[in-house]
């Protein structure tokens, strides 16, 4: 169910940065999602159709790009994906593990169309 | 014309603001804030029980229920001698902090020194919204199994303490601890862990204080 109030932040965040520009469209979003951060893209889209709805982002796109979760061990340097089974190195089973990547969960960047100044 | 521009904002920067407000809030009356999570029936409400039943008579205990599984928790927490609202979540899986910043509204700060939240059962959802207490507390339970820590990285991640509850059923579930310990170690260095039985008349201790 967390994905309607997802959606709403996510709404709200890019129809105020687009007004800021002067857009008169968003044509696309690209939000970053971190595999720790459990959002579901999916029901995220379902929702944008119902919430955005008559606004200035209503056709937009929207773009997730997923980053796995990346670990990294303290004492070999071995970097390696998260493994649902165990959180030790694979290289020396050590349990000095830092967590360098999978927590993002940002909008990154959009698509704007806006209508040329007009000359005088 | 088509153009692109720069963002880079959490999404869930707006509910961030929100919960600031809620601890400014907070230490404008002195009052300390902690955020409970667990799965449903962990012992969210029977840690705040016993928490209240504990410090009555030294603290005045505010309780924030939002918690849809039951309908009685906070009238639980009232009974055991703490002030308590429940928030209308309207069916959602976790609390936010404008929900807090609307409870804290029903409650006379002035009067309170200790804030407890009952935040919704569930190990997904929670961790991503700060309320703006204190402290986020995690009440984990034998019965729920060794691999929680794995398959939720994102809520041990984010806790400071961690209550590892109904201690009691080790004898009958099997759960290994080691492992268990091991996932939290490394998704939370130093984590801040309690082992307790919290039915009947309630034990905590601090995990590196057990032989387990
Ligand atoms: N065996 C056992 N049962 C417990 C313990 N702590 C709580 N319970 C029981 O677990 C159930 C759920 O507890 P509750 O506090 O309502 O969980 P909540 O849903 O997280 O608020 C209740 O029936 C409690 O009596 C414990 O340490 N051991
Ligand atoms: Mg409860
Ligand atoms: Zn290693």
């Amino acid at each position: 169910m967390h994905e309607l109030s997802i959606t709403q932040n996510i709404l709200d965040i890019t129809i105020r940065e687009a007004e800021k520009a002067g857009a008169d469209e968003i044509t696309a979003i690209y939000i970053v999602i971190g595999e720790l951060s459990n959002y579901v893209d999916d029901a995220i889209n379902h929702y944008w159709h119902l919430l955005g709805e008559g606004t200035i982002a209503q056709n937009a796109t929207l773009h997730f790009e997923r980053v796995p979760a990346r670990l990294k061990c303290a004492d070999c340097g071995t970097e390696f994906r998260l493994n649902p089974d165990s959180y030790l190195c694979p290289e020396c089973e050590s349990a000095r593990i830092e967590i360098v990547a999978g927590e993002e969960f940002y909008i990154d960047s959009l698509d704007i169309e806006k209508s040329d100044p007009v000359e005088v | 014309m088509a153009k692109n521009i720069p963002v880079v904002q959490k999404v869930l920067s707006g509910n961030d603001e929100i919960a600031a407000q809620n601890r400014q809030l907070l230490d404008d009356y002195g009052v300390y804030g902690i955020n409970m999570m667990a799965s449903p029936g962990a012992g969210k409400t029977s840690l705040i029980e016993k928490t209240v039943q504990y410090l009555r008579n030294s603290l005045n205990i505010g309780m924030i229920n939002g918690d849809i599984a039951t309908t009685f928790d906070a009238e639980r927490a009232q009974k055991a001698g703490a002030v308590a609202v429940a928030v209308n979540t309207g069916g959602n899986c976790h609390l936010e902090a404008h929900m807090i910043r609307d409870a804290l509204a029903e409650l006379d700060l002035s009067e309170i020194d200790l804030l407890i939240v009952e935040n919704i059962g569930n190990l997904v959802c929670p961790a991503g919204w700060t309320l703006g207490t204190h402290k986020n507390v995690l009440v984990a339970s034998i019965p729920e199994g060794d691999d929680k820590p794995y398959k939720y990285p994102g809520m041990y991640r984010g806790v400071d303490v961690l209550v590892i509850n109904k201690i009691d059923l080790l004898l009958y579930i099997p759960f290994d601890m080691n492992r268990f310990k091991q996932g939290v170690e490394i998704l939370n260095p130093g984590l801040a862990t309690f082992v307790s039985i919290l039915s009947d008349g309630g034990r905590v201790a601090r995990l590196d204080s057990m032989d387990m």
